[in-house]
């Protein structure tokens, strides 16, 4: 696992590196040019043979076991299952003090770039620029999960992703040391900190979901005088962070909007994999739709979603969930099938559905704005036998599928996106299908 | 039972009941975690088997609290953009939740507990939570807890 892994991220710098040189040869690209010194560094190698041309909006995904925690690094990856990652250049702004970061998850679900504090040299730590608030005090966020927490400082970065930059973004540094203590209204909305590459299940996460910020409107004003949505705090000390209202601007954005071109959405590849699972799985991440020849939406059905949630409709088994969502943060198909077996409550493979032989579902997707999709299909096998096969050293898997208690949402995970092109259109973004937010595949 | 009367009931007992919050608490505990939620005025509905109070965040997040007869609260639910303060609206319960044995790692989109005396599904994403929690012996004979959650999402 540790050989494949380093081999991707010598692969990614290596297209990076490629696509740098592309986009310089093109020489249009104004303020994309001025910075490219700084992973140009990386690709010092040099580019050998002579590879087909990569695009610069391309950058590599692959799903596998994930990456190592540095604090518990003897235990080698932390076995993620069906996690996609890329990875992701981090610059000191403006400037060539840059680190390349492997496995940072790719999350459709969320918006924004975020890396894990222990992941980063102390050199590019200390040189990344602090965001302020309106009152001049240091911005740190509290990013709410289903599952959790993770609370860090605000950052200015370049973050260069494939041949692509977004420069002067602000990102969350998951777990700064700088801010140790954790305000209690951020863990009184979650159950568990997940500030660490094991406790979050990855060295970072790349937020490409259908909105431009991560809050957006809803953190720019208190909504009642002296209230805030409690998301972002202004931390006067390293220990005394209080809820704060942020300006758009100051935000941490989809990285994708802040690219100078394909910069409307993205589409995230992944390869089928064969029923009984497989050790890895590796695809692309392109970014823009209908921008490049590379980037068409062509025949994919195009369904819009909620405009303030993300959300659309699913219909499984007579049943309407209109809090459902495809998210390839998610690592598996979530949903409630009472006919379904659980796998057994003591076991590792609890919350999957272990049915005795593998079921073939469907379900109808509808936009929302009332466009219903054919039928879905997909097939549920049991998590125990997945887990199993390979000798327990399989990671991506399309028919793992797990109970889903809440009324009225269906995720679609991981499982979903293998063998489809899943086009993901940001809000506000004119596209060829006309504006997102939307979904299509 | 009236906003009024509920908000002079908490009045009386805020003080020796400070630690007693919402699931597991008294209904009074339900305009403490409005007071400390700084949510807008509790709407109550009431059936002959339990009692429905729903309040809504500044933030835009709906809480509905479910009271047995005893007016003990047996059941919390949430909808939103942002989670509930969940140490206010699991009160008693919420280190129990914190400390429980998940169910499975599966990404940040799903977080299962499941308990003899606390069950919790939190799901969803940011502009997007939803999640509810019950206590399985606190609910009322006669109702189903699982068509509860699903007709109060």
């Amino acid at each position: 696992m540790t050989v494949s892994r380093s081999g991707c991220s010598a692969l990614v710098a290596a297209l990076a590196a490629c696509a740098m040189v592309l986009a310089g040869g093109c020489g249009g690209g104004g303020s994309g040019g001025s910075t490219v010194g700084g992973s140009g560094s990386q690709g010092s190698g040099g580019s050998g043979g002579n590879p087909p041309p990569t695009p610069g909006n391309v950058v590599s995904v692959i799903a596998d076991a994930g990456p190592t925690d540095p604090a518990n690094a003897s235990a080698g990856p932390i076995q993620t299952v069906n996690t996609p990652f890329v990875s992701v250049t981090l610059c000191a702004p403006g400037t060539s003090n840059c680190q390349t970061i492997d496995h940072i998850s790719v999350d459709t679900g969320s918006v924004g770039l975020r890396v894990v504090a222990a992941v980063l040299s102390s050199s590019l730590a200390s040189a990344l620029t602090t965001v302020m608030d309106t009152r001049g005090r240091p911005l740190a966020e509290c990013l709410p999960f289903a599952d959790g927490y993770s609370w860090g400082s605000v950052k200015l970065v370049d973050a260069k992703i494939g041949g692509e930059q977004a420069s002067g973004i602000s990102i969350e540094v998951i777990g700064d040391p700088a801010y140790p203590t954790v305000p209690s209204a951020c863990s009184s909305g979650g159950a568990q900190q997940e500030d660490t590459v094991s406790t979050f299940g990855a060295n970072g996460i790349l937020g490409i979901g259908n909105f431009q910020q991560d809050c957006g409107s809803l953190c720019v004003t208190e909504t009642v005088p002296q209230i805030t949505t409690q998301l972002y705090y202004g931390c006067a000390s390293s220990a005394n962070c209080v809820a704060t209202t942020v300006p758009l601007a100051s935000q941490v954005w989809n990285p994708i909007s802040k690219f100078a071109t394909d910069n409307n959405g993205s589409i995230l590849e992944l390869p089928s994999v064969a029923s009984s699972g497989a050790p890895s799985a590796t695809g692309s991440l392109i970014f823009g739709i209908d921008t490049q020849s590379n980037n068409a939406l062509g025949t994919a059905t195009v369904l819009s979603v909620d405009p303030s949630t993300g959300n659309l409709t699913v219909n499984f088994l007579g049943q309407s969930f209109s809090s459902s969502f495809l998210d390839s943060g998610s690592n598996g198909n979530f949903f409630t099938d009472s006919s379904l077996v659980p796998c057994n409550p003591s076991s590792s493979e609890k919350g999957f559905y272990c049915p005795p032989s593998t079921q073939a579902l469907s379900a109808t997707v509808t936009s929302n704005s009332g466009v219903t999709t054919g039928t879905l299909n997909f097939s549920v096998a049991s998590a125990d036998a997945l887990f199993s096969n390979g000798n327990g050293t399989f990671y991506v898997f399309n028919n793992l599928a797990g109970t889903n208690s809440l009324p009225q949402s269906f995720d679609f995970g991981l499982s979903f996106f293998f063998g489809r092109n899943v086009y993901t259109a940001i809000e506000s973004s004119s596209t060829s299908a006309g504006m997102g937010p939307f979904v299509a595949f | 039972m009236s906003k009024t009367l509920l908000a002079a009931a908490a009045g009386c007992l805020l003080v020796s009941r400070a630690a007693l919050a919402s699931l597991g608490g008294d209904v009074s505990s339900v305009e403490s975690d409005r007071v400390h939620m700084k949510a807008a005025a509790v709407t109550t509905t009431a059936s002959s088997l339990y009692t429905v109070h729903q309040m809504q965040m500044p933030n835009g997040t709906i809480v509905r609290e479910f009271a047995n007869t005893d007016g003990i609260v047996f059941a919390v639910t949430w909808r939103g953009p942002f989670p509930p303060d969940l140490r206010q609206t699991l009160g008693a319960y919420f280190q129990k939740y914190q400390s429980a044995p998940r169910v499975g790692p599966h990404g940040h989109t799903h977080d299962v507990v499941q308990q003899p005396d606390l069950v919790v599904h939190s799901g969803g994403h940011l502009r997007a939570f939803l999640g509810n929690a019950y206590v399985p012996q606190l609910v009322p004979q006669g109702v189903s807890i699982d068509l509860l959650l699903q007709s109060n999402p």
